[in-house]
């Protein structure tokens, strides 16, 4: 039995660090809040159907808003994370179930690297890869240069998870003379689901905010433009031209579209965990 | 008698350690075997070796023949041998995304079959089979394979390498991770399969292979020490290492 003087220094041992967390989990959360707060507070005010159904107005006009730029940004966002998911997937599963030898190695290297590579300089790779050789700035370019960025997260995410899944379950699925691309498919990929979701929605709020990839790939445009060739608009770039601007009306636009968009960021997060993770609640657990 | 496998001077490595030295054995078809042996001794890896299971440590290697119904088992692809061999683990490994019915159903269905009706056959009987039946039959698809008891768990694992219809079952330790109720449960369950199958059970415990078994084998250091009728290694051995094993004098 401990004496008294131990026993009282344990609890406030435990106490102490318990607090510690909680404190330092009060002040992770508090940032977000207060972000979100400030946001609201200054671009609440000038949200509006107009903002959500009418492009640019020329200066000097009042109203307007950032229809273009979120339609824009939906259509690049769809178009890296069509290229960026399954590649970032594929390569994970590869590291996760077969890269052992060198050429796992490399890729694993390559991905961490690629990870640490500034966006700028990825927006120049897809300037060179996507736009100097079609001659002209695209919502495509603009894709490619944001599904680049997405692949070493969602690579990473998807071995990290893999791994997670116990070696017996594979046992298992060969010990039943299933061949193995079938049981990384159907048995040690679902396992991992819900990890890998998380990993492409971090990956996808990352490139989401982003504005430097898209300078000289999507290159912004002040108008309506539905196709995927063309230069378009994406709200990243509205808001960062908006907010240099001279005028009060777009200073308070810029706000709304950064309201806007971190939104438009959780909606999605929150709605396609939802759909995915109710999938796999479904019948089973 | 019948033999179900037929193993000659069966040698297994992990990386340059030669773990198994030249194994002989016939195990008799339609009883059980047991495998005893001190840890480390090299039973886990000789089963492991009778459906390609070792090679799939990618250090791991083995050589030999092994015969099972006609089939060289080094001579097919491996996924061919363990459709006819099934495997039981230590620990209960269940699918964990997969629903009761669909952990039994796996085996088949990941291997092509898609009739509904034939599934369901298969997965009732299996289920039966492995005594868990009356367990789960109300709760097949609603409930997932992990959130049984660890004895259920085992069970289901049983009844999901049944379903692929195997000529041998071989268990790995297959009560060792499970209270004395449900090791009984394997037990009893080992008494009805070894009408329709073969097995070959893994154990550390020297009074479940005398409970269970016809023959038993004794591992030691990678070689195959004896091998007899169950109640001849434990009444009179003949070998002088069997009988400090089973006595308790060292393992």
């Amino acid at each position: 039995m401990p004496s008294k003087f131990v026993q009282l220094r344990r609890q406030v041992t435990d106490r102490f660090f318990t607090g510690l967390a909680a404190g330092l989990s009060v002040v992770v959360i508090g940032a977000l809040v207060a972000i979100l707060a400030y946001l609201v507070l200054r671009g609440a005010g000038s949200l509006n159907w107009a903002f959500f159904t009418q492009i640019q107005k020329p200066v000097g006009e009042s109203g307007g808003g950032m229809a273009n730029g979120i339609v824009g940004s939906i259509m690049i966002l769809v178009i890296a994370s069509c290229m960026g998911v399954p590649l970032g997937i594929g390569a994970g599963v590869y590291l996760a179930e077969f890269g052992r030898g060198r050429l796992g190695q490399l890729v694993r290297f390559t991905a961490d690297v690629l990870n640490g590579v500034p966006s700028i300089v990825i927006g120049m790779v897809a300037w060179g890869l996507v736009v100097v050789q079609q001659k002209h700035f695209s919502a495509f370019a603009g894709g490619v240069a944001l599904a680049i960025m997405m692949i070493p997260t969602v690579t990473r995410a998807t071995e990290e998870m893999l791994l997670l899944v116990p070696q017996s379950v594979r046992e298992a699925a060969f010990g039943l003379g299933i061949p193995q691309w079938r049981t990384t498919l159907s048995i040690t990929l679902p396992s991992a689901r819900a990890g890998i979701l998380t990993g492409v929605m971090l990956a996808f709020a990352r490139i989401a905010g982003e504005t430097a990839p898209l300078l000289f790939t999507a290159f912004g445009n002040q108008f309506w433009n539905l196709s995927p060739s063309q230069p378009i608009a994406a709200m990243p770039l509205q808001i960062y031209t908006y907010a240099l601007s001279p005028y009060d009306e777009w200073h308070r636009q810029a706000w709304a579209g950064a309201l806007v968009l971190v939104l438009l960021i959780v909606g999605t997060t929150t709605l396609v965990r939802f759909v995915f993770l109710r999938r796999m609640m479904g019948g089973a657990r | 008698m019948a033999t179900a496998v037929e193993v000659r001077d069966l040698k297994a490595w992990f990386g340059k350690t030669e773990a198994l030295h030249g194994i002989n054995m016939s195990v008799e078809s339609n009883h059980a075997t047991a495998v005893i042996g001190p840890s480390g001794c090299g039973k886990s890896t000789f089963i492991r070796c009778l459906n390609r299971m070792h090679e799939t440590n990618p250090e791991a290697k083995a050589e030999g023949e092994v015969r099972i119904g006609g089939m060289d088992v080094y001579d097919v692809p491996a996924v061919d041998v363990r459709r006819r061999v099934g495997m039981v683990f230590q620990k209960p490994n269940p699918f964990p995304t997969m629903s009761i019915y669909d952990n039994v159903a796996a085996g088949l269905k990941l291997n092509g079959t898609r009739n509904r009706k034939t599934l369901d056959e298969v997965v009732e009987r299996s289920l039966q089979q492995a005594a868990l039946w009356e367990e789960v039959k109300d709760v097949l698809k609603k409930k997932s394979g992990a959130s049984l008891s660890g004895g259920q768990q085992q069970r289901l694992c049983i009844a999901r390498a049944l379903a692929v219809n195997p000529e041998v079952l071989l268990m790995d330790e297959p009560a060792s991770a499970l209270d004395p109720i449900s090791t009984a449960k394997i037990e009893d369950l080992i008494f009805e399969l070894k009408q329709k199958l073969t097995i070959v059970i893994v154990t550390h415990n020297m009074q479940q292979a005398s409970r269970v078994a016809e023959y038993t084998g004794f591992f030691l250091m990678g070689n195959l020490v004896e091998f007899d009728k169950t109640e001849k290694i434990f009444t009179n051995p003949s070998d002088k290492r069997t009988e400090d094993y089973i006595t308790g004098r060292f393992g």
